[in-house]
């Protein structure tokens, strides 16, 4: 079936099964591998991508449901300078990656978060990244990350 | 990781959407916010041959004082459920137990007619709106209806809704003041609950419902009829499981999720009654 979705700014109309999921269309059929794939089950949130502008889990979206709509991926966050995203500084700044596998995904579910909730606290950073797991660094420097590009703590 | 291949229909309209579950019948599966139907599609246990996408039929996502009950579109996302100052003000019960429905990217998509429509024993809003003493609204080809939440839930994922009929709209009667609680008992952060109770109380007027206490959200009417004839927090408490039939699986045996629920279900009175 035909779908035309904008990515990053870019429109792009392709022919997909149904049962494509998003994540593989925007890894596979446009070659966005930043948005990573971590479980079976859309617990991890590697997935994470801008939807209209809200955090989603990719791996758990048709393809064919992003039809019309605008996504934003990791690869769409620095500007066109090149230059981090404020939450990419900040993740880097704070130490708050390590194999950087999650880190994509945190990146997204972090600037959704601020963009609902500018001045979050501790723990409204906790809740709101519950949709995404990490296996190396036990969160803090995350956390750290996210309250600093949300202006301190 | 992949599901089995479908075909996929648009529905533009609730008569569109009625016509084509009836002329696909069994083969076809409604999806709206997909986060119940697509993870049980990518591990193949859902192998619908038609999917018919809801989620953009105008008209079906707002939240409205209807004088004496909240009005909810079924296709209102959760998070718009969890952010209503509509329901903050009116029936607080929901609006918390929608903040806990899975994570914030879940509740960008998944919708509260979706989680009531796939009935879920184990999901929050069913058991919430059950306890609140909600009437779901259906659409079918010759008409509307309304169901009690009391006669909605039928079985393992199985509903009052006939195969050719849309849930449209959740109507939830306004909650006056009454106290309220939300206990959700897991061990992970976006775990479903291993046991769950929604309870509110006002007076001698009370209403629990349990999560992941049986084949189907479980109203736990012993406890109510308790409350009502005077009795205590903690005996009524004791009667919580007296109406549900939990399941053993990775997380739990049915005694301690009876053990929970008698736990959570005093808890969640004490929060509401004080």
């Amino acid at each position: 079936m035909q779908i035309r979705v904008t990515v990053n700014g870019t429109a792009h109309d392709s022919d997909v099964e149904p049962r494509t999921l998003l994540v593989h269309y925007v890894r596979e059929v446009l070659g966005l591998t930043g948005t990573n794939i971590g479980c079976d089950t859309s617990s991890c949130g590697a997935c994470s991508l801008h939807l209209d502008g809200e955090a989603v889990k990719s791996c758990t979206i048709l393809a064919a449901q992003a039809d019309g709509c605008e996504v934003t991926t990791i690869e769409g966050m620095a500007a066109a300078d090149g230059s981090l995203h404020p939450m990419q500084q900040a993740f880097m700044e704070n130490h708050a990656l390590q194999c950087g596998y999650c880190t994509p995904g945190m990146v997204m579910a972090a600037t959704s978060l601020l963009q609902e909730n500018p001045h979050p606290t501790e723990e409204e950073v906790r809740l709101g990244l519950e949709g995404n797991l990490c296996r190396c660094t036990g969160y803090h420097n995350i956390v750290q990350a996210v309250l600093a590009a949300a202006g301190g703590h | 990781m992949i599901p089995a291949a479908f075909d996929y229909i648009r529905a533009g309209s609730a008569e569109e959407a009625i016509s084509l579950i009836g002329q696909h019948g069994d083969d076809a599966k409604l999806l709206a916010g997909g986060h119940s139907l697509l993870p049980l599609m990518k591990l193949r246990l859902a192998q619908p041959a038609v999917l018919i996408d809801i989620a953009r039929i105008p008209d079906l996502s707002y939240i409205r004082d209807a004088g004496d009950h909240i009005a909810i579109g079924a296709l209102t996302r959760h998070m718009d459920v969890e952010k209503s100052p509509i329901l903050a003000e009116h029936v607080p019960l929901l609006a918390h137990a929608a903040g806990h429905v899975g994570d914030p990217q879940v509740r960008h998509r998944g919708t509260i007619g979706g989680s009531i429509a796939h009935s879920d024993s184990a999901s929050d809003l069913p058991a919430t709106t059950l306890a609140l003493g909600a009437t779901y609204v259906a659409q079918g080809p010759n008409g509307t209806r309304e169901i009690a939440a009391a006669d909605f839930f039928q079985g393992f994922l199985q509903t009052a809704l006939a195969e050719d009929e849309l849930l449209t709209e959740i109507r939830v009667p306004k909650m006056h003041g009454a106290g309220w609680s939300f206990q959700k008992f897991n061990r992970r952060a976006q775990d479903w609950a291993i046991v769950g109770v929604a309870a509110w109380r006002r007076g001698t007027e009370s209403g629990v419902g349990l999560v992941n206490m049986g084949s189907t959200p479980i109203l736990a009417t012993s406890v109510a009829t308790a409350i009502a004839s005077g009795a205590s927090v903690a005996d009524a408490a004791e009667l919580a499981a007296a109406e549900s039939d939990p399941q053993s699986d990775l997380n739990a045996t049915p005694e301690y999720r009876v053990h929970l629920a008698k736990v959570l279900v005093r808890r969640a009175l004490e929060t509401a009654s004080a």
